[in-house]
């Protein structure tokens, strides 16, 4: 929203001094360090086919003679491979970059999932209230008894029933966003709900009605971009919850396969030759994976912060 | 108190016939039970016999409320991939992981409830602060990134402790236990801290910021306007009080603590119900995987209502609120 003040000034540092949270942003190092963090690797990650010195999901460019190769400054190890080679010869640096990618569309699409869910069953739970609201909040109060990685185990094992083995390849990811999904909706259906039941007794609801609008369409226009604030933080925190789950699932065997790698499957595959010597295959990705949801939670932090107006 | 001790009973009660319906429709999606039991060229007349001796033939609602009757005798039916009774399978395995999830629970307690007394207490010291960056990173930390680590530290490179496995197990009374031997012992040290880590530093974050509440209410004013001892200010009055939270987040934190020990129990191939899951998962062996459902939701279920009941017996303003107006 801008009031006249903010029209007067331009600018853009004028702009961010204005920006409450921009600012709070700025003067908050830790954040500001772990925004860029998360920025720049989920770049590299989106950029990966472009950076990556080689393309690990082709069979073709990868030898087995390069295997176990360790990274570039330790004795033994090849220009070729800044930190060394996995199990059948793929660059794991290129597999890293990959592997993040792969673990980013994964965890960020599963959130997606679960926050349409979410936001929707919310909607409904606390517009129409009554009988549907209450099957609704049931249910969520049922799922919420289990932790996440439970239901996405669950899941996961439920849909690899159902399809054949020789698909299990072309649907993993499919299989893992959609247990993700289905094991993070509820708590923005919390959310959502409640916010709901505050906002449809408001004035601008009421005008609407006697406008004639349908509820989908007051529930779209008119109390959705009213219930969206808390939602925001969830997603961040979710983000960082939904790439350890997926990296759980893999490192467990029930996710990503080895032929298309993501971070937790490369942490898989270096576990097994740990007690060989060859850390870097897990070490890496593993550092990887820390530094990122590390970063993700300290946004998370941030951003609650910064958003809660008693804070400030 | 007494109808709100039977309205969360009843509650619990639903909880538990929701899972059933949830573990019964799993068996559903694996397509038809006959066929994993009968050879392809099995005679129609003989699938129908198997079909009725199985009780397939009736309709869903009766098959259901079998299921939930054998169920409630723990009788969860055979293991497709071991071709035993479910119920020895888990009993086996309890536990290993009912002993690794209470140790790990206890020392969550030990060493987390103090680190979070020193921490609201010498707020600026540089041990609290610390101690409060190493919570940071034990929460972000995915478990098996940790179990990877402390493995790999304590296992591979000093090799002080064993790498997996549970050590010697003495048998007291059918219960397998590992606590009684010294490799025993020596197997739990590295999957319980695994375990009781993340635990740990919730318990830590969550005691120091109930403390700092705490520390800041008139009562404690009052008490040193009294004169009290500084010792008596922060036990007696200040940690009673961040009790009522603790005991709700610890008593949840419980249920995730089996799930967790799960990801623990695979990477030190600990021989508990998790590594039989995961194996069950990876198998589509759906009987163990409803009866772990089942048996891990009756945990939740049953720790969610200790808590309530406990946190109504803490807190004397909520068994008010209970009384019906």
């Amino acid at each position: 929203m801008s009031t006249p003040d903010t029209q007067r000034r331009d600018g853009w540092s004028a702009r961010a001094r204005d920006n409450e949270v921009l600012a709070s942003l700025l003067a908050t190092p830790m954040a500001l360090v772990s925004v860029c963090v998360v920025l720049a690797m989920a770049g590299a990650a989106a950029l990966a086919p472009w950076i990556a010195p080689s393309d690990p999901f082709d069979p073709g460019a990868v030898s087995l003679i390069d295997s176990l190769t360790p990274p570039r400054w330790v004795e033994g190890g090849d220009p070729r491979f800044l930190l060394g080679t996995d199990n059948q010869g793929r660059d794991l640096w290129s597999a890293i970059l990959y592997g993040m990618r792969v673990s980013l569309i994964v965890g960020l699409s599963g959130v997606a999932l679960a926050a349409v869910v979410g936001i929707g069953l919310g909607l409904v739970a606390g517009f129409a209230g009554g009988r549907i609201d209450a099957v609704i909040m049931r249910i969520a109060d049922v799922q919420l008894t289990f932790p996440a990685i439970l239901i996405a185990l669950l899941v996961d094992g439920v849909v690899h029933a159902m399809v054949q083995d020789s698909q299990r390849e072309t649907t993993a990811m499919a299989v893992l966003i959609v247990s993700i999904g289905l094991s993070f909706w509820v708590q923005y259906a919390r959310t959502v709900r409640g916010s709901t039941m505050v906002e449809k007794n408001k004035d601008y609801v009421q005008a609407a009605r006697l406008m004639g609008l349908s509820a989908p369409a007051i529930l779209v226009r008119h109390v959705l971009p009213n219930v969206t604030g808390p939602i925001l933080v969830i997603l961040t925190i979710n983000i960082a919850l939904a790439v350890i789950t997926e990296a759980t699932l893999s490192f467990l065997g029930v996710g990503l396969p080895a032929t298309q790698p993501s971070l937790g499957t490369l942490i898989r595959i270096g576990n097994d030759f740990l007690f060989s010597g060859e850390w870097w295959i897990v070490a890496f990705p593993g550092a990887t994976l820390a530094v990122f949801v590390l970063a993700l939670n300290l946004c998370g932090d941030w951003l609650r912060d910064a958003l809660n107006p008693k804070l400030r | 108190m007494i109808a709100f001790v039977i309205r969360r009973l009843f509650q619990s009660v639903i909880v538990m016939i929701a899972v059933g319906l949830i573990a019964f429709t799993m068996f559903r999606f694996v397509g038809d039970p006959v066929n994993q039991i009968v050879s392809i060229d099995t005679p129609r007349e003989q699938r129908e016999r198997v079909r009725q001796d199985l009780g397939l033939d009736r309709p869903v609602p009766v098959q259901f409320a079998a299921y939930l009757v054998r169920a409630a005798q723990f009788d969860f039916g055979m293991s497709y991939q071991f071709r035993q009774p479910v119920r020895g399978l888990i009993g086996e395995r309890m536990p290993a992981t009912l002993e690794l999830a209470g140790v790990a629970a206890v020392l969550a307690l030990l060493v987390g409830i103090p680190m979070g007394v020193f921490t609201a207490l010498r707020r600026d010291s540089l041990l609290a602060s610390l101690f409060m960056a190493v919570s940071l990173v034990g929460i972000s930390l995915p478990t098996f990134l940790i179990a990877i680590l402390l493995r790999y530290l304590f296992s591979v490179q000093l090799g002080w402790l064993p790498s997996y496995g549970r050590g010697d197990v003495v048998m007291l009374a059918g219960w397998s236990t590992g606590l009684l031997t010294a490799s025993g012992l020596k197997a739990l040290i590295l999957p319980a801290v695994t375990l009781a880590l993340f635990q740990m530093t919730l318990i830590t974050r969550l005691v120091r910021a109930e403390m700092l509440e705490v520390l800041r209410t008139d009562y404690i004013r009052f008490a040193r306007a009294r004169g009290l001892r500084n010792r008596t200010i922060h036990f007696g009055h200040a940690l009673k009080n961040t009790l009522v939270p603790l005991i709700t987040v610890t008593g949840l934190q419980l249920g995730s603590l089996i799930a967790f020990a799960l990801i623990t129990e695979y990477v030190f191939q600990w021989p508990g119900m998790g590594l039989l899951f995961l194996g069950a998962v990876q198998n589509v062996d759906i009987p163990v995987m409803a009866a772990y459902l089942m048996l891990t939701a009756t945990i939740f279920v049953g720790i969610n209502l200790v808590v309530d009941l406990l946190y109504a017996a803490v807190d004397p303003r909520l068994r008010i609120a209970a009384r019906p107006a």
